[in-house]
């Protein structure tokens, strides 16, 4: 049975974790494109976010004072059980959201769409969203907090067969171009696509490609990992870099995810992770112990029901 | 910062007409002195339904930084401001005139910049520059630049995220000009470069089979 206790604690860490520790893969893959970076004022912002991230980890602060949406991803192994029940774990999602909102500080985001009214703790209806996944094996609990930003850079299209490849390419230049200008999408980002699927699946698989996995990490089917690599090289290409400046700094990596759709459509999202990817991935077993990684490991064989009948 | 092909310029608040006017395009900003933030919800509780700001705003500081810390109150009273980023500015324009003339500010900080247009019909006019925040969010490096928030105005009624914060901040950036003396923007440029590459880049990209209806279709504008 895994102590409730442990997964209150494990959330507020990760909490914190998530708004002041950049991932390392993401701060190698800046490092990586701030040498490859031709221009003056590009290099300029990015080594300027390496420093802030260091400071943010030196003081313990937020490195971005807008501190997304925080979310839980939640996996469970199949044989997992919980002191009291899966009730008792959203429970303890929400206090440790509000916690640790009031004691890092987070900015309060989360208001009610109309009223506006704002808690001032992060919490409320829907919020924070809890997302469950399954393995066949284990009796851990997976916790990944994720907190994207979310006012610019995603978008959704129905396309046909007949675009192809070309009619993806071109969605995703689009997104670039628009959302790129004056760096809104707060760029260089890991570019999430997703492909396929009813339109929630395909906005929850693009959502997911960016945020949780890791730069460098390629879809084990060859073809789509050619396609990353393109999509990736093709944003790098624009001529705009971070801020919208000149530059080639602008897709760290892209991520493709894929679901099976309706014969007659080919429906693609696209979303962007930001220079503030803020992720944070535990496991907790039964006897409480908690184990922080930064692979949030989501994408598993299961998860992606590889060779699954 | 190790770039020393980018020149760094160190100002106090409030800041003065000929500061402001030697800023050039480009420059790196570090600002002393007092800011205060306002966004939509001071702008349309000063602006739109006329409640009189409890303070001089002009004698305290002329720059205004559309921002909104991560922040909150502790049980003294007090505020814990960890960190601080801009907010996209663009959402702003409809308020600036009048808040010029109300505020009389001179330097305003925020995310991605505004129109050469708003820089031409509403910055130069009063003096005024444009900086931008940059990454965008070095929100630890500019939290480490506050060193005591003056006061939180408006706090019950806007909420955190919206209320009028004052902070007494030190080597606060960095920030870049975007604002030439000419109106010009350094946003606006870097676009014209993408413009001027999107052609050849959509060359072999045929249209989508179903299309959409929209605002713009040409892709040399700005969805703002």
């Amino acid at each position: 049975m895994i102590p409730i206790a442990a997964i209150e604690k494990a959330a507020y860490d990760l909490t914190a974790k998530a708004s002041i520790e950049i991932p390392p893969d993401f701060k190698g893959g800046i490092k990586k494109m701030l040498a490859n970076e031709p221009e003056h004022l590009s290099q300029f912002v990015l080594q300027a976010m390496i420093e802030n991230w260091e400071a943010a980890e030196q003081d313990r602060r937020p490195m971005c004072a807008d501190t997304g949406l925080p979310r839980f991803y939640v996996k469970s192994g199949n044989n997992a059980q919980i002191e009291g029940g899966f009730v008792a774990l959203e429970a303890a999602l929400r206090k440790a959201t509000a916690a640790a909102t009031h004691d890092i500080p987070l900015r309060p985001n989360r208001v009610h769409p109309l009223s506006r009214k704002d808690y001032d703790n992060n919490v409320g209806q829907h919020a924070p969203e809890i997302q469950y996944a399954f393995e066949p094996e284990g009796d851990w609990i997976d916790l990944i907090t994720v907190h994207k930003g979310g006012l610019f850079g995603t978008d959704y299209r129905m396309l046909f067969p007949g675009d192809g490849i070309d009619g993806l390419k071109r969605f995703f230049l689009d997104v670039m171009v628009q959302f790129g200008r004056r760096g809104l999408f707060c760029q260089p980002a890991i570019v999430g696509v997703g492909v396929g699927g009813n339109k929630d699946t395909c906005m929850r698989l693009g959502k997911e490609a960016c945020s949780l996995r890791i730069v460098g990490e390629r879809n084990p089917d060859p073809e789509i990992a050619t396609l990353e690599q393109e999509l990736k090289e093709l944003g790098n290409s624009i001529g705009m870099g971070p801020m919208g400046y000149v530059g080639n700094s602008m897709v760290v990596d892209c991520n493709i995810e894929v679901g099976f759709t309706h014969t007659g459509g080919m429906p693609v999202s696209i979303h962007t992770f930001c220079l503030s990817s803020r992720r944070a991935t535990a496991r907790i077993h039964t006897d409480g112990r908690i184990e922080y990684r930064h692979d949030p490991g989501w994408f598993t064989p299961y998860y992606r029901r590889e060779g699954v009948q | 910062m190790s770039d020393n092909k980018l020149k760094t310029v160190h100002i106090n608040s409030p800041v003065s007409d000929d500061e402001v006017a030697a800023l050039e395009q480009g420059d790196i900003v570090f600002i002393s002195g007092t800011v205060y933030t306002a966004r939509e919800g001071v702008y349309k509780r000063v602006l739109e339904t006329g409640h009189q700001l409890p303070i001089d705003l002009p004698a305290i500081s002329n720059i205004n930084f559309h921002c909104s810390p991560a922040a909150s109150k502790n049980d003294d009273g007090t505020f814990n401001v960890g960190a601080v980023t801009a907010t996209a500015s663009f959402r702003f324009g409809k308020w600036m005139p009048d808040w010029f003339e109300m505020s009389k500010a001179k330097l305003i900080i925020g995310k991605g910049g505004m129109s050469e247009d708003s820089y031409k019909d509403m910055f130069l006019p009063v003096g005024a520059k444009y900086l931008t925040t940059v990454g965008y969010g070095t929100g630890a490096l500019l939290g480490r630049g506050i060193k005591r928030t003056v006061d939180a105005l408006w706090l019950e009624e806007l909420g955190l995220a919206q209320a009028m914060w004052i902070f007494e901040v030190e080597n606060f950036g960095p920030f870049i000009v975007d604002t030439g003396t000419d109106g010009s923007s350094l946003f606006e440029k870097s676009n014209a470069h993408v413009n001027s590459r999107l052609k050849t880049l959509y060359k072999d990209l045929k249209p989508p089979t179903l299309s959409r209806y929209g605002e713009t279709t040409s892709r040399d504008d700005e969805v703002i």
